[in-house]
């Protein structure tokens, strides 16, 4: 383990410092949205639908509001609330924009929508209270699948959705494509299909809203990773000016994109408490969690790739179909995973030719959000596929006919339109190759073979766009386009500096790393550095925490304002020091001269005259020591990237694939904290896993959920996740504050790709390849039994 | 409102070596009654039905999911919860261990795997780390990948026998 504290360099940056917040969530101190408490506050659940698809013929709420300690029921005629509606600003022709009503008004989409709010005395009689609810519906048929929702005559989700598609864009379509297939040595196909997931937080997602009279203010505490979205939108669908509306985020028990969107409960609770004049809390339970929240990730790649003898690539076509669910998430919408797969799926290879198909469609599932990373992980699967598969008919080794594809000078314009900065592509795809080599895993695998077990050795190699822009975003023509962040800092008179974010920690650090980037810009010690997230009221703007965009963006912004406060107290200690502005540094705190170093002047010093001495100020100071600063992301952006080696043996009897040996070897440019980085990237590899082998939800043909428990959502344990090495490369962005690029995401986009194509490997004497997850032990046993049936 | 009042229970509950006296209804779990009458929020409820574990409380010794258990069977018995690691604000050696690993992310399921350590750690000091693997098996995390919180309980056993050598030497 790292020695806490100064790297050899003297900064705090690169150095492995202990999180700062730790401490609170260690001893049970730290305060998450449940465990606020307001005096009179009640408890909030919701009526939800138990059809998947129809029309409400009745909502009688009368016996719910005479059961004992309930308050009050409201449907959505009752609160009278404005929709949530996501726009992207494209033709009719290729998306369609669809309202999502705070709560369901006279149709039902999905099993779980939301219905009604019940409030109550305490969380048991609520409960109580939702048994008294009388809903009737006269059902319709639900579209359940791709297959129902395209079928001519399909019962439409969306009235105004023709054929149920809520998104459906062509890219690209290099000329000549067609030829290039034709007349190519070699092509190959791959059709593959990921399970629906939940992102799956350990804390749900939870409300409390309350009237602070003082400031004339509704205060929302609310577990969200997009405080200032949430304020919007909030203040849209209430009618009210966004002043009066203050979002504030408490502790947070992970988001990975379920957060990062508005959810309609976080409305109504707020219309909720209005209504009745007192503070309400909501806190989902475990079952909505899973069926009525937002899902991710159920996606179905049609691909083909064209290669020449030599195993390279000179076309790919495919065509990308995302299954959203009823309804189209705020701000980012149901083009969320068709558009980030279709514009980036070339990732790491010099793709010469490319065509692209990406569609969205609606069904009476419950809605998705962007879950980490995004589409990347299933694309980035598909597209290793395409090469291993290419490998096998053209003879060459797997890892070979990567190194003759990857990008490997930069910056590099892809056929998508992209530019690509620096980055480790082959390197870290090589080193992965030799950590497995040197541990003897070929050998290893050879020797199974003689004794008819099944060794697997996969790779995979990717790179993540991070620090997306304004203007990167606008590219997506989102109509409320993400991409700054706002920064301000302030110094008290111990010398102590605060600096405020609008992105939003719920599990990555940013107490702590961003304090590192303020630290080292002015010298200052850790423990003088304290960063403020998560209130509306203290940031002007914000775009919140996803995409990988904190350190790159929200860090920068932070890093950026650190710097003027630094000008700032450079200019006073010169006055005070009686030199030329440019005879001044700073150094440990002090504001010196640079010509004679015994001579200075400590922050303390210096605060003392900005705040209590303001009549020392040079002139042209305005007293007070504060800054403000904010930073958007450059051109494309940033990308990290990496590759994962996996080593897998499946076992014959049960079809279990069991994960010997994971090895990442992972660039995100400068690591802030790199037990941080670590960490990162070994959770997101375990969510990696998990979608690769383990968790999905489907549904009956009623559209039913199958999964309202963690007893039927195989979540992985200890006991699944193996040990992972982590590998560091370093190649450091040009386009961010301290050349640090975005590393919240990667380990997710890596891991099912890695692990699909080492269960292939190992699945090589079956003759049999699988492209589809989760990898079931179903899968695996129906693969081996081809042997056993065949030989 | 009467009918409810007389249908609650008194209750005397020893937690984290205190009296505690909460008027309830019976049907009440421990963990409710921590968090919510008791206020001692550090224990945090993710699934209601036992699987996560990030509920875990110690009674007797043993962990226990608090969400399974009625407050009301808990009378008589001894309750600990991670507000009583710890002296002030000084962690615990096993605290101390969490954070030097990094075995703490969002941190919301990490009272429950202290707790769970704690009472596994009492029992099974000399436990392998395959041993510490399978305990720690018993809980959910999604931010770590869990190698560091076999690692932080590892490094924390590993400890724990060195400084009982040294008393006992």
């Amino acid at each position: 383990m790292r020695e806490p504290g100064f790297t050899a360099d003297g900064t705090w940056v690169g150095a492995s410092v202990k999180r700062k917040e730790d401490p609170r969530l260690l001893t049970g101190r730290a305060r998450f949205v449940d465990d606020i408490h307001l005096p009179r506050m009640l408890h909030a659940q919701f009526v939800r639908s138990s059809v998947a698809a129809g029309e409400i013929t009745s909502v009688d709420l009368s016996r719910v509001r005479d059961v004992p300690g309930v308050v009050a029921a409201f449907t959505a005629a009752d609160l009278d609330l404005g929709d949530i509606t996501a726009v992207l600003d494209r033709p009719r022709s290729e998306f369609v924009p669809t309202a999502m009503p705070v709560l369901a008004r006279d149709r039902v989409r999905f099993v779980g929508e939301p219905i009604a709010i019940v409030l109550a005395e305490d969380a048991y009689a609520v409960e109580d209270g939702l048994e008294a609810a009388e809903v009737t519906y006269r059902a319709g048929t639900p579209v359940l699948s791709e297959e129902q929702a395209l079928a001519p005559g399909a019962p439409l989700v969306h009235d105004e959705a023709a054929d149920n598609v809520l998104l459906d864009v062509s890219m690209f379509a290099t000329e000549g494509i067609d030829d290039i297939f034709a007349d190519a040595p070699c092509v190959v196909s791959v059709r593959a299909t990921t399970g629906r997931q939940n992102a799956l937080p350990l804390e749900t997602r939870g409300v409390v809203a309350s009237w602070d009279a003082r400031a004339g203010q509704l205060l929302v505490q609310t577990c969200t990773q997009v405080p200032h979205v949430v304020r919007t939108v909030l203040a849209g669908c209430l009618g009210r000016p966004e002043n009066t509306v203050r979002v504030v985020v408490p502790d947070m028990g992970g988001g990975f994109g379920i957060k990062c969107v508005v959810g309609r409960e976080e409305i109504a609770v707020a219309a909720a408490s209005l209504r009745v004049g007192r503070p309400v809390k909501w806190i989902e339970d475990r079952k909505d969690a899973l069926t009525a929240s937002f899902l991710a990730r159920e996606q179905r790649y049609q691909a083909r790739a064209a290669f020449d003898e030599a195993g390279r690539i000179l076309a790919l076509d495919a065509d990308v179909l995302c299954d959203m669910g009823a309804y189209s998430c705020y701000p980012f919408s149901a083009g969320i995973e068709p558009l980030m797969a279709s514009a980036e799926m070339p990732g790491v290879y010099r793709v010469p030719a490319y065509r692209v198909r990406g569609r969205a469609i609606t069904t009476n599932k419950a809605p998705t959000a962007p879950y980490r990373g995004v589409s990347r992980p299933q694309y980035v699967m598909v597209m290793e596929r395409l090469f291993e598969r290419a490998a096998r008919e053209l003879g060459l080794g797997p890892v070979e006919i990567r190194r003759r594809n990857l990008i490997t000078t930069f910056p590099y314009t892809g056929v998508n339109g992209i530019t690509y900065d620096p980055g480790s592509y082959l390197e870290s795809l090589n080193l992965a190759e030799r950590v497995l080599t040197e541990e003897g895993w070929y050998e290893r695998q050879r020797e199974l073979a003689g004794q008819g077990r099944f060794l697997g050795i996969g790779y995979s190699c990717f790179n993540e766009r991070t620090g997306y822009g304004s203007d990167a975003f606008a590219k997506r023509r989102m109509a409320v386009v993400p991409g700054f962040d706002i920064s301000e800092i302030r110094m008290d008179t111990s010398g102590t500096v605060v600096a405020t974010t609008g992105t939003m920690s719920h599990g990555q650090s940013h107490e702590t790393t961003m304090a590192q980037i303020v630290a080292d810009r002015l010298g200052l010690d850790l423990d003088h550095v304290f960063i403020q997230q998560g209130d509306t009221d203290r940031v002007a703007y914000g775009w919140g925490t996803f995409a990988s965009r904190s350190i790159t963006i929200g860090g920068s912004a932070v890093g950026l304002a650190a710097g003027r406060l630094g000008d700032k107290l450079l200019h006073i200690g010169a006055h005070l020091l009686r030199t030329r502005p440019d005879n001044v540094e700073l150094s440990g705190g002090r504001v010196r001269k640079c010509d004679d170093h015994t001579r200075s002047l400590s922050y303390v010093d210096i605060a003392e005259v900005a705040y209590l001495k303001a009549h020392l100020l040079p002139k042209d100071v305005d007293p007070g020591l504060t800054a403000t600063a904010s930073f958007d992301g450059i051109g494309d952006g940033t990308f990290s990237n990496a590759s994962h080696g996996v080593v897998v043996e499946l076992h014959a009897g049960t079809g279990q694939v069991e994960i010997l040996r994971y090895a990442c070897v992972e660039d995100c440019g400068v690591a802030i904290n790199p037990q941080v980085v670590e960490g990162q990237a070994r959770g997101g590899i375990a969510q990696g896993i998990a979608g690769a082998l383990f968790e999905q939800v489907t549904y009956d043909e009623q559209g039913e959920p199958s999964a309202a428990s963690f007893i039927d959502y195989k979540v992985p344990t200890a006991c699944e996740i193996p040990d992972i090495s982590i590998h560091h490369l370093e190649t450091p962005s040009a386009f961010t504050g301290n050349g640090a690029k975005g590393v919240g995401e990667g380990g997710t986009i890596g891991a099912p790709a890695a692990v699909l194509n080492a269960v292939n490997d190992a699945l090589r004497p079956t003759g049999v390849e699988l492209d589809d997850t989760p990898i079931t032990p179903e899968r695996v046993l129906g693969a081996l039994e081809v042997r056993w049936t065949t030989r | 409102m009467d009918d409810a009042v007389n249908d609650k229970v008194l209750l005397s509950l020893d937690v984290n070596g205190s009296e505690h006296e909460v008027l309830v209804e019976p049907r009440r779990t421990l963990a409710d009654v921590l968090r919510h009458d008791l206020e001692l929020t550090g224990t945090h409820i993710a699934c209601e039905h036992g699987v996560c574990g990030a509920c875990t409380v110690l009674v007797d010794g043993a962990p226990v999911r608090s969400c399974l258990m009625f407050a009301a069977q808990a009378e008589g018995r001894g309750v600990r919860t991670v507000e009583s690691l710890g002296r002030g604000d000084e962690l615990s050696d096993l605290q101390r261990a969490f954070t030097e690993h990094h075995a703490l992310q969002c941190g919301f399921c990490t009272p429950g795997f202290l707790m769970l350590a704690e009472g596994f750690l009492a029992a099974r000091p000399d436990a392998s780390r395959a041993e510490i693997r399978e305990a720690v098996s018993s809980n959910l995390c999604r931010c770590t990948g869990y190698q560091t919180i076999v690692d932080a309980i590892e490094d924390c056993a590993a400890r724990r026998r060195a400084a009982e050598r040294t008393r006992s030497a």
